[in-house]
């Protein structure tokens, strides 16, 4: 008895040591997240996310009214450079939809099947968690919200991270430069994949490159959607260095798009729709119908003179002549050119064929058992070519690049 | 025998009323987490751990210590992603050590408490890293010139933390 109080001390500090220490290799044995959380855990963040709200509501609060009552000086010169800054984007989105039209075309194809953000919520980062060895933040959107763990979290900027742990109101957001994170990436131009790991340090890095590979400093890595998580094509940042690493990989350092020190508010991904790829239907933004309504050559034919007109001829003969009498062999046949989508829509079973600028395309369609460009283009010769005939009138452009309505009670779809 | 957090056995012993020995704590976790987002440069310091400290030295008592240092570690681990115990562990050898440590020396003064602050820091450091690695087997990035700087500068910190200390602590 005497020598227990003796070393009562130091007992009692074994003991706790012992109980921690044994609670731990518990932990560390646990190999899935799966565990509902821990109770300690919930009091913790019950106790100390509360008052995080609350200052991150008052600050919130104050800003706004700073910004939106008092700090208006320079607003107007602020509000034409973004006029400025509309315009330019307006001209660089028509021809991005261009591109996203024809890319969606080429995939519907090929039977690409592509992943969508279809409904995002927005959240405010409210605490850390107050170590630098954990990089991680919470967020003012919990379970009570649709919050789920392994949700993608972003920002207009890039990628921030997944959501790790879910309590009521409150989640835990792992980011991207933690050094128990991983995310599937590939390079922008050179497409190789890889994967985007935090260190110690706090940088992100992409793994898994061969060493024999040329990777540009300045290019662009994207998510590669292989994780499951994260979508395929979000911009995670850029690469600011490539080096030979020790073994067969290239070190390359990524700098976040997202400023992971400086984040106040992020989207949290709370649906992603997979569907396939399907061409546009509405015909408003192919390129090859902003081209022909562009041909300043293209007549506007009589709904009359196009029923009389031989099979086929009426759309064709608008859609495939320029200016000077000249085919455009850059349209296919049946593209149907300025023709309405309905009539596009009657002149092939398929409906991703005759809608391809390229003129080796359709062959590939053809082979692959589907009607042929010249047997499609005969079909042509129904009655709705007539009706959309007369829609070969120029469209301005801006029409075509208008964006489409979202669906009701999305938040913020991208 | 009942816990206490106060010991009859030194002259200079000093207890915290049942608010502050609450508070104190969580606030010090509270401002770790939510400060740095705002303040950069404060991830360098460790409210905590100076809380922990702070404690130690003023009660002078080994288990009060621990079990301080236990619970603020916890506390701090359960806001992390990684398994409770990492800061828990280090900091109840950290609360202990102070304790220990009050009792011999004089820690009224603002260098002993400069020192104490600084050579706690590193045993905190070397203690929080070892079962880092060893037992979760995280990677550490150790920059000497950082951990150096970041030691002289909670010492400072927890120089001016330990004179508010003075003010609310209470001899028994």
């Amino acid at each position: 008895m005497d020598v227990l109080g003796r070393y009562r001390n130091l007992i009692v500090l074994v003991g706790v040591l012992f109980a921690q220490i044994l609670g731990l290799a518990v932990q560390v044995r646990r190999t899935t997240d799966d565990e509902p959380t821990r109770l300690i855990r919930i009091w913790a963040v019950d106790a100390i996310t509360p008052l995080e709200k609350v200052l991150v509501g008052a600050e919130t609060s104050t800003s706004n009214v700073w910004h939106n009552y008092f700090y208006l000086r320079g607003v107007r010169a602020e509000n034409r450079d973004l006029k400025q800054q509309i315009e330019r984007m307006s001209l660089e989105q028509v021809r991005m939809s261009q591109d996203a039209d024809q890319a969606r075309r080429l995939q519907a194809l090929l039977a690409f099947k592509e992943q969508f953000i279809s409904k995002t919520m927005a959240a405010q980062v409210i605490g850390s968690s107050g170590s630098e060895l954990s990089r991680s933040v919470y967020i003012d959107k919990g379970e009570n919200d649709g919050i789920k763990p392994d949700m993608a979290v972003i920002t207009s900027d890039g990628i921030v991270g997944k959501v790790l742990r879910v309590y009521g109101s409150t989640s835990l957001v792992l980011l991207i430069n933690d050094q128990t994170s991983g995310v599937g990436a590939l390079l922008d131009k050179t497409r190789l994949q890889g994967i985007l790991r935090g260190t110690p340090a706090g940088e992100v890095v992409l793994e898994k490159v061969m060493s024999d590979e040329n990777v540009p400093v300045g290019e662009m890595v994207l998510t590669s959607g292989g994780d499951g998580i994260f979508p395929k094509g979000l911009l995670v940042g850029r690469v600011t260095k490539a080096a030979p690493g020790s073994d067969l990989f290239l070190n390359i350092r990524v700098r976040p798009a997202a400023d992971l020190s400086k984040l106040e508010e992020v989207l949290v991904v709370t649906k992603i729709d997979e569907r396939q790829a399907e061409p546009d239907q509405t015909g408003a933004t192919r390129a090859v119908d902003i081209l022909a309504e562009r041909l300043p050559g293209v007549p506007a034919k009589p709904a009359d003179a196009v029923k009389a007109g031989t099979p086929g001829t009426a759309a064709a003969a608008a859609a495939t002549t320029g200016s000077d009498g000249e085919p455009k062999t850059a349209l296919p046949p049946t593209a149907g050119g300025s023709a309405a989508p309905a009539a596009r829509k009657a002149a092939s079973p398929s409906p991703a064929i005759p809608s391809l600028p390229s003129p080796s395309l359709p062959s590939a369609g053809a082979g692959s058992g589907t009607a042929s460009p010249t047997n499609s283009a005969k079909k042509a010769t129904a009655t709705p070519i007539s009706a959309s005939a007369t829609k070969v009138s120029p469209k301005p452009v801006k029409a075509a690049v208008e964006p489409k309505p979202q669906p009701e009670g999305e938040d913020s779809p991208h | 025998m009942a816990i206490t957090y106060t010991s009859g056995e030194q002259v200079e012993v000093y207890r915290f009323s049942l608010p502050a020995t609450v508070l104190i704590p969580l606030t010090a976790v509270f401002l770790q987490a939510w400060l740095p987002l705002r303040l950069h440069f404060f991830s360098i310091f460790d409210l905590p751990l100076l809380v922990t400290i702070g404690f130690a030295t003023a009660r002078r008592s080994p288990l009060t210590g621990l079990l301080t240092g236990s619970f603020i570690g916890i506390l701090q681990d359960a806001l992390t992603h990684h398994p409770i115990g990492l800061y828990g562990i280090s900091l109840t050898v950290v609360g202990f050590g102070a304790s220990s440590l009050g009792i011999k020396l004089d820690v009224e003064n603002a260098g002993a408490r400069f020192l104490l602050t600084i050579f706690f820091y590193v045993v905190h450091e070397v203690m929080y890293f070892t079962i880092a690695r060893g037992l979760i087997g995280l990677r550490m990035a150790s920059s000497w010139p950082h951990e150096v700087w970041s030691g002289v500068a909670n010492a400072m910190l927890g120089v001016l933390i330990f004179m508010l200390f003075d003010r609310v602590k209470q001899r028994t």
